[in-house]
């Protein structure tokens, strides 16, 4: 806690900005949900969204925008912290909204999920009309997500307009929209990736499994570490092996590669992550590499 | 580790994208994989050498156009601190951006390229970074490599850009010599100009101090969220009401005799909760939980704050506003709905005083609105009152945002000069 010379370290200043934006979201908005997928970024949020309404309970549910292609790990934690907080969790399913012909899925073995989770994201916003949806994005992820607004402002089709965003200044939040529209809200845009692993360790923020190093049998495919599982087609020249590996980032296993590492604790992963010369994204998302402005497409649309 | 947040302001001219791309690079900011992108981009382009603006330039747009549309947020960390770029476009079109990207910084630099001297652009932005109350500016004096890093030359700027500075509200007010193509004097101090004592610009966004900048004389705590547990399985919570909020402003302590605005009922403060426990004293910007000692009517909305350090209380009062809407204008009669802290009401203009040629400072007293970008001194009467400082004591009491009720966006950004005089 502050000592009484009034100085606050740079996580309190990050936990209080990020409490005061939840708070905000919950006083101004009748259906907010909070997206958590059990990745780091997303169990972050859920921490400090608890810390925010203490001693009562989480003013809103959670949503889980299910690719169908999990690591057991991350599902079974997932389940977990919904159990123990006594939350009420929705899940919108890619499966499903394949199955209903909501979406089609690309084929082939570098298919993935990752672009066809908007889908079932924005149908789930629109079915239980959530006007507010917390997401666990940071600036510091990829260029066009360091342009994106705190409160971000989604039309009647989930779309983002990059070049029509709202002003947004000191802490005086706008949330107003009309019926139909809603705000995404991202109360982790100040964080970069140390920070949310300094914050991880000082908290002691219970993460999967799957971040911190374990052996694990995979195959390397565009200098990443993709993990065995049913959904993995190998191509010609690919083997599985068995390596030490942990995962940077959560998200559709098809899509998500894990880099070589030994650390086992948060330390060991504060000290990896302060010298790490390649971003998170760069060095574990396949879909990111699709182009320059991929992720700025996939947001438009609706994305995360 | 402290965190500053620095706003710069520049045109793609100044090299103000190279600045930050070389703070960034040359602190280890910038990832490989980030560097490699650029490197393909750049010469896929053509360029000379590589475009570090690449870096910072994040919309389809922008990179097409070789220009900074938006605000950008870029993260670097020192040793010694965390570090917030709020990185906006110069030109003057974009005047709304550079406000947003000053309202929330602790220190503001300023570019200028050294042949040109002081421009009207560089005029413009050190005026604007006063207006946001920013308390501290660094002026660069950008591409000394093409003076001959020129000491005499530096001097010349250096003494114009004061002579300007004195009709401006700014306390702390640096020069730096550099070149940012090159690293001059930005993370390393440089060989090449050996008659410049001060520091690298690296090293004094390291070292300004900045933990006095904040107010910690009138206790302001605007209430934003009434936390009643409501738990049928705990007893102990039954009872329980805490009030929610952001400290506005000075130190709040258990024991205060407070009053509530805008009942004027008083109570004491029994405790400050977080749910890390109970704290000993709350200040800004700390979200924390003030629970009352007697059971008064309190809701989002009402401000909390000392028996005898009140604010203005008042519907009335007089504020610089930028307009930042191309869709509608700002006029006598317009009507709009208005958010200060955590209160929410409608606001009346009375009255566009003037409006300023924020390039020359000059009033225009016979101006009938404001349009997009530009900025004016306005009467404004509001349907609840409003609990409020001057934004030169207190940004966080002192601001406000104006948004258009049938768009819902928001179109202006509000600096509080006091309550209107009676006349």
């Amino acid at each position: 806690m502050p000592s009484t010379s009034y100085e606050l370290t740079h996580l309190e200043m990050l936990e209080a900005e990020a409490v005061h934006i939840i708070r905000e979201v919950a006083a101004e908005f009748e259906r907010p949900v909070l997206l958590f997928s059990g990745g780091k970024d997303s169990a972050v949020m859920l921490h400090l969204a608890t810390k925010a309404f203490a001693p009562a309970r989480l003013p809103f549910p959670v949503m889980h925008v299910d690719t169908g292609h999990n690591f057991p790990e991350v599902i079974e934690f997932r389940d977990r912290v919904v159990a123990g907080l006594g939350l009420r969790l929705v899940v919108a399913s890619v499966q499903d909204a394949i199955d209903s012909g909501l979406v089609v899925e690309d084929v082939g073995p570098r298919a993935t999920r990752n672009r066809i989770q908007t889908v079932p994201l924005l149908a789930a916003i629109e079915e239980h009309r959530f006007d507010a949806v917390f997401g666990g994005a940071r600036r510091d992820e990829e260029k066009a997500r360091a342009k994106e607004r705190v409160f971000s402002f989604r039309d009647e089709f989930g779309q983002w307009d990059p070049k029509n965003q709202r002003p947004e200044l000191w802490n005086l939040y706008n949330g107003r929209h009309r019926k139909g529209e809603h705000i995404r809200v991202f109360p982790l845009s100040n964080w970069t990736e140390l920070d949310i692993w300094q914050y991880v360790a000082a908290e002691g923020v219970e993460l999967p499994s799957i971040y911190f190093a374990h052996t694990r049998r995979v195959f390397e495919r565009d200098g990443m570490w993709l993990a065995e599982s049913p959904w993995a087609t190998l191509l010609d020249g690919e083997e599985i092996e068995e390596r030490m590996v942990r995962f940077r980032t959560v998200g559709d296993a098809t899509c998500t590669g894990a880099v070589a590492s030994t650390a086992a604790d948060v330390n060991a992963i504060i000290e990896e992550t302060a010298v790490t010369r390649i971003t998170e994204r760069g060095a574990t998302r396949a879909d990111d590499r699709i182009s320059e402005a991929g992720m700025e497409d996939r947001k438009r649309e609706g994305y995360f | 580790m402290e965190l500053l947040r620095f706003a710069t302001a520049g045109s793609v001219d100044d090299g103000k994208s190279t600045l930050i791309g070389r703070l960034l690079y040359d602190s280890k900011a910038i990832f490989e994989d980030q560097l490699e992108s650029v490197e393909r981009t750049s010469a896929e382009r053509g360029d000379a050498y590589t475009d570090l603006a690449l870096l910072t330039d994040g919309l389809r747009a922008e990179r097409e156009q070789g220009i900074t549309i938006d605000v950008a947020y870029r993260y670097f960390a020192t040793p010694k601190r965390k570090f917030i770029i709020a990185d906006t476009p110069g030109h003057i079109q974009y005047t709304r951006n550079m406000v947003t990207g000053a309202s929330t910084a602790d220190l503001a630099l300023v570019l200028l390229d050294a042949r040109k001297g002081v421009l009207e652009q560089s005029r413009r932005h050190a005026f604007l970074a006063a207006l946001l109350g920013i308390p501290h500016l660094v002026v660069c004096v950008n591409k000394m490599d093409l003076v001959d890093w020129s000491q005499e030359r530096f001097e010349e700027i250096k003494a114009e850009f004061r002579s300007f500075a004195m009709k401006l509200d700014v306390h702390d007010l640096t020069f730096i010599p550099l070149s940012a193509l090159h690293g001059d004097n930005v993370v390393e101090r440089s060989a090449t100009m050996p008659w410049y004592e001060g520091s690298a610009l690296l090293h004094h966004l390291e070292e300004v101090h900045i933990a006095s900048d904040r107010n910690l004389i009138d206790a302001r705590f605007p209430v934003q969220y009434v936390i009643r547990p409501q738990d049928q399985t705990n007893h102990d919570l039954h009872d329980y009401r805490g009030y929610a909020g952001s400290v506005a402003g000075g130190v709040l302590k258990p024991g205060d005799e407070v009053v509530v605005l805008p009942s004027g009922l008083t109570s004491t403060i029994q405790s400050i909760e977080t749910a890390d426990g109970p704290v000993a004293e709350a200040f800004s910007p700390m979200a924390v939980t003030v629970r009352l000692a007697d059971d008064v009517d309190v809701s989002r909305g009402d401000m909390i704050c000392r028996i005898r350090n009140r604010p203005h209380v008042g519907q009335d009062l007089e504020a610089m506003v930028c307009w930042l809407t191309a869709e509608s204008d700002l006029r006598a009669g317009t009507k709009l709905a208005i958010k200060h802290t955590s209160r929410w009401g409608r606001a009346l203009v009375k009255d566009l005083q003037y409006r300023l040629d924020v390039n020359t400072l000059h009033r225009d007293e016979a101006a009938p609105s404001l349009a997009l970008n530009e900025i004016g001194r306005v009467r404004l009467r509001t349907t609840v009152p409003l609990f409020f400082d001057d934004y030169r004591r207190n940004r966080a009491t002192g601001s406000f945002v104006l948004v258009d009720e049938s768009t819902h966006n928001t179109v202006g950004a509000g600096i509080i000069l006091g309550p209107t005089e009676v006349e």
